[in-house]
């Protein structure tokens, strides 16, 4: 079963690594979207309507491939951790039903009137649209939050005779004080996203001297609102997120910061390699007192460290988690610098000159991406070695029929499809951004409503 | 309370096999009825708006039947491990043609996904419909309630059984067959000119493959499935379903000769509900056949929570019933046939 196992942990991160690509942007897309329609709406100046166009087109290439990698998720549950959802899926299966029922229907119907239908629609109508697609991804975006949420920290259910577990409060599994938290973090790190996407193709254009009314706009509106997510990505979701892995997941916290003995005073590690042969962090670059104080706000309060706990209570995967937590924290500090520097030269007027903060605007748009499967992986080993806290272990929740050539098969199956998805992806938005804005306003795909209007 | 989610179940697959029936249709017939760039355009656009949204109910029927039926979820989806995977990937094939294929203004580019687009439809028509075959049929559950099918054994008669075996071939076949007439109906009343022409005739020779087919299915399913006719003993109110589909299949035809093209489709759609309503009665209180019928996963044993049943109801209820409106909206709006000059953008995601 072991490396039946294995196969079945690595299709489940692969295909939802992969997923989880296309969400975050769609997700940040669709609120800055929102923002330029809603100027629009209120000022009439057709400049963001335009900007809206463009960034429509990207959201539609986007969001399609959100949408067929995102079907195999659900099927999953079921495929391949049989087990897990037999047990479990009275309850989760709830969260994932009202997914489909609630937001799957919303967007669907929306997405096609939004992309094709301005002009039957009109200015109002249109705006309403838009808000449907958005409210249809940010509430999708929830539910997914929330079953996972679960998993973190089950509440609200109990066990029924035969042994599975049952829904005991509705209420409790939807207002989990974890998914409140996680999700605010999370759509946080989808809005980051967004932003410096739309912020590096407006950087290109000013770099390329091309579209310039249009660069700028991106630019602005990524880095004004990108600062004010990259600081409330710190303060306070993260730090919510962090109180809660301490009060809940205590040895998830000891493994994210490579703390091998309970101490005092603990520090905190900023590089450093966890050696778990000779338990401890090698080259480390710590702070002092400032886990404990970050974790309690007392500088000599004392942390657990790995120690404390028995070993099988460990994620299995420490280094990996370790790695993980520490890139996402690392990347998120980066970018409030980042969007920090480029808000006070926006402020200062300087920004759309600025070649440097361009070029560092520019390259910076795969990092959210990093930071957004950093931060998954860190909640998702952390949770190890259970796949429902406390509840049921990972080695326990696998299809007991479903065998490791099976599932490589069809791992193998997905990687060669997704390869190919990513190809068409950054070909066809690298072909919208070429095209530019420019065209996207004279273009009859969004003018005209093709189907619609017989 | 697990009669009435076996019921919803049920409601929200026959939803899917309706609406979602006549695009998968639409794409099986793709180059039967479509000869030209345009042709094909314009036969893409009577489902361009609405494929997507056909699509989630397949989504919605299964997070439902996951929450109501656990064990029933996590049963049949490892047992139908490979099968499913495949249609997963067929879906994913699916939605991006329809999606990149007016991404470039390229006979070669159009001509491939369009090409994919039918290759996929054709095949989750037949896949979809051996999915219900296996269903029917049973399959080796044992004790654990657990199974695993090999994709296909020597396609003989006898206990033998693959995912893929004469039966259930013969399901999916007569599955393309049905489909293929429903969404050619459907491309009918959606346009006008040599695509509705040819859609007309690819209706009227799959009626007859339709009729021949669902003939002797009815009759090898009594034999393979014995609990159906048990089930029509027992109850024989239900013999009104079966009425049903005949009356769809017999108005079809009547429906067409008199050029009433929204009327054939409904009775198309009546045909089909009256088949798959027949076929839900008839494993019923089974949800998934076993071959030894003592290990048959049923309403009561798959069930989950009572609770959870209880509060699940009152958002269903709510959340069907909007989702019906953006329905009737959106599908308002689409109103009226196709033109033939119009661009087959397609919606949706």
């Amino acid at each position: 079963m072991g490396s039946a196992l294995d196969v079945h942990r690595l299709h489940f991160a692969f295909t939802v690594t992969f997923h989880y690509l296309f969400p975050q942007l769609t997700m940040g897309l669709a609120l800055l979207i929102l923002i330029l329609k809603t100027v629009h709406l209120r000022t009439g100046d057709d400049h963001y309507n335009h900007a809206a166009r463009f960034w429509a087109k990207i959201f539609g290439i986007n969001f399609a491939i959100g949408v067929v990698t995102g079907i195999p998720m659900e099927f999953q549950f079921g495929t391949n951790w049989a087990e897990f959802s037999k047990s479990a899926g009275g309850v989760i299966g709830q969260t994932l039903a009202m997914e489909g029922v609630f937001s799957f229907f919303l967007e669907s119907s929306f997405l096609g009137l939004f992309l094709f239908g301005e002009k039957r629609l009109g200015r109002l109508g249109h705006w309403v649209s838009a808000f449907l697609v958005f409210l249809g991804s940010w509430m999708s975006g929830y539910l997914i939050v929330a079953t996972d949420a679960w998993m973190q920290h089950p509440v609200g259910y109990r066990v029924l005779p035969d042994g599975q577990l049952g829904l005991a409060s509705f209420w409790k599994l939807l207002l989990n004080p974890w998914a409140r938290g996680q999700y605010a973090h999370n759509m946080l790190g989808a809005v980051q996203t967004g932003c410096f996407v739309m912020a590096a193709v407006g950087a290109y254009y000013l770099l390329a001297h091309r579209d310039l009314l249009f660069g700028r706009t991106f630019v602005r509106l990524g880095v004004a609102v990108g600062i004010i997510a990259a600081v409330l990505q710190l303060m306070p979701t993260g730090d919510i997120q962090g109180k809660l892995i301490a009060e809940h997941q205590p040895v998830t916290l000891a493994a994210m910061e490579g703390l091998f003995v309970s101490q005092e005073g603990a520090p905190l590690a900023i590089v450093g390699q966890p050696n778990l042969d000779k338990r401890r962090l090698d080259n480390p670059l710590q702070i002092p007192n400032m886990l404990s104080f970050l974790t309690y706000r007392k500088w000599s309060a004392h942390v657990r460290g790995l120690d404390a706990f028995p070993q099988d209570q460990w994620p299995d995967r420490i280094e990996l988690l370790y790695f993980s937590y520490h890139i996402m924290v690392g990347l998120g500090t980066i970018f409030i610098a980042v969007m920090g520097f480029a808000a006070i030269l926006l402020w200062r007027k300087r920004l759309y000159e600025s070649r440097w903060m361009l070029w560092l605007l520019m390259l910076c748009a795969p990092m959210p991406y990093i930071a957004n499967t950093a931060g998954w992986m860190t909640a998702e080993l952390g949770r190890q070695p259970w796949l429902i806290y406390g509840l049921m272990r990972t080695a326990s929740g696998a299809s007991p029929r479903v065998h490791a050539g099976s599932a490589w098969f069809t791992l193998l199956g997905f990687m060669g499809m997704y390869t190919v998805l990513s190809m068409l992806w950054l070909f066809l938005v690298y072909r919208e951004i070429d095209h530019g804005p420019e065209v996207a306003v004279a273009s009859p795909v969004l003018t005209e409503t093709p189907v619609l209007a017989d | 309370m697990e009669t009435l989610w076996f019921c919803i179940v049920a409601v929200m697959v026959a939803m899917y096999v309706l609406l979602d029936g006549f695009d998968l249709g639409a794409g099986a017939i793709h180059f039967l009825v479509a000869k030209t760039a345009d042709e094909r355009r314009q036969a893409l656009a009577t489902i361009g708006p609405v494929w997507d949204g056909n699509e989630v109910w397949l989504l919605a029927a299964g997070g439902v039947l996951y929450f109501a039926f656990p064990l029933l979820y996590a049963s049949g989806f490892s047992g139908f491990y490979l099968p499913l995977m495949m249609v997963l990937w067929l879906l994913i094939l699916r939605g991006t043609s329809i999606e990149f294929r007016n991404h470039i203004k390229n006979g070669v580019w159009i001509l491939f996904w369009d090409f994919l687009f039918s290759l996929s439809s054709l095949l989750l028509a037949v896949f979809l419909g051996a999915a219900l075959g296996n269903v029917v049929r049973g399959v080796p559950l044992d004790d654990s309630h657990y199974f695993f099918e090999p994709l296909w054994t020597n396609f003989q008669f006898g206990d033998n059984t693959g995912i893929l075996d004469w039966y259930t071939v013969l399901v999916g076949v007569t599955a393309l067959a049905a489909l293929m007439m429903h969404g050619s109906l459907w491309v009918q009343m959606k346009t006008e000119g040599p695509v509705a022409r040819r859609a007309s005739s690819v209706a009227s020779w799959t009626w007859w493959a339709v009729l021949v087919l669902t003939g002797l299915l009815t009759m090898i399913s009594f034999r393979v499935q014995p609990q159906i006719i048990a089930n029509f003993k027992t109850w024989p109110i239900g013999y009104a379903l079966p009425a049903l589909a005949i009356a769809g299949i017999a108005g079809v035809q009547f429906e067409l000769r008199r050029g009433k093209e929204l009327n054939a489709v409904l009775s198309s759609c009546l045909y089909l509900v009256g088949m798959l309503t027949s076929v839900v009665f008839g494993v019923y209180p089974m949800v998934l056949p076993a071959r030894n019928p003592a290990y048959s996963l049923t309403i009561t044993n798959a069930k989950a929570g009572d609770y959870g049943l209880k509060i699940g109801l009152v958002w269903w209820v709510i959340g069907i019933a909007l989702a019906t409106g953006y329905f009737i909206y959106v599908y308002r709006t689409f109103a009226g046939k196709v033109s033939s000059t119009s661009d087959s953008y397609g919606h949706g995601d």
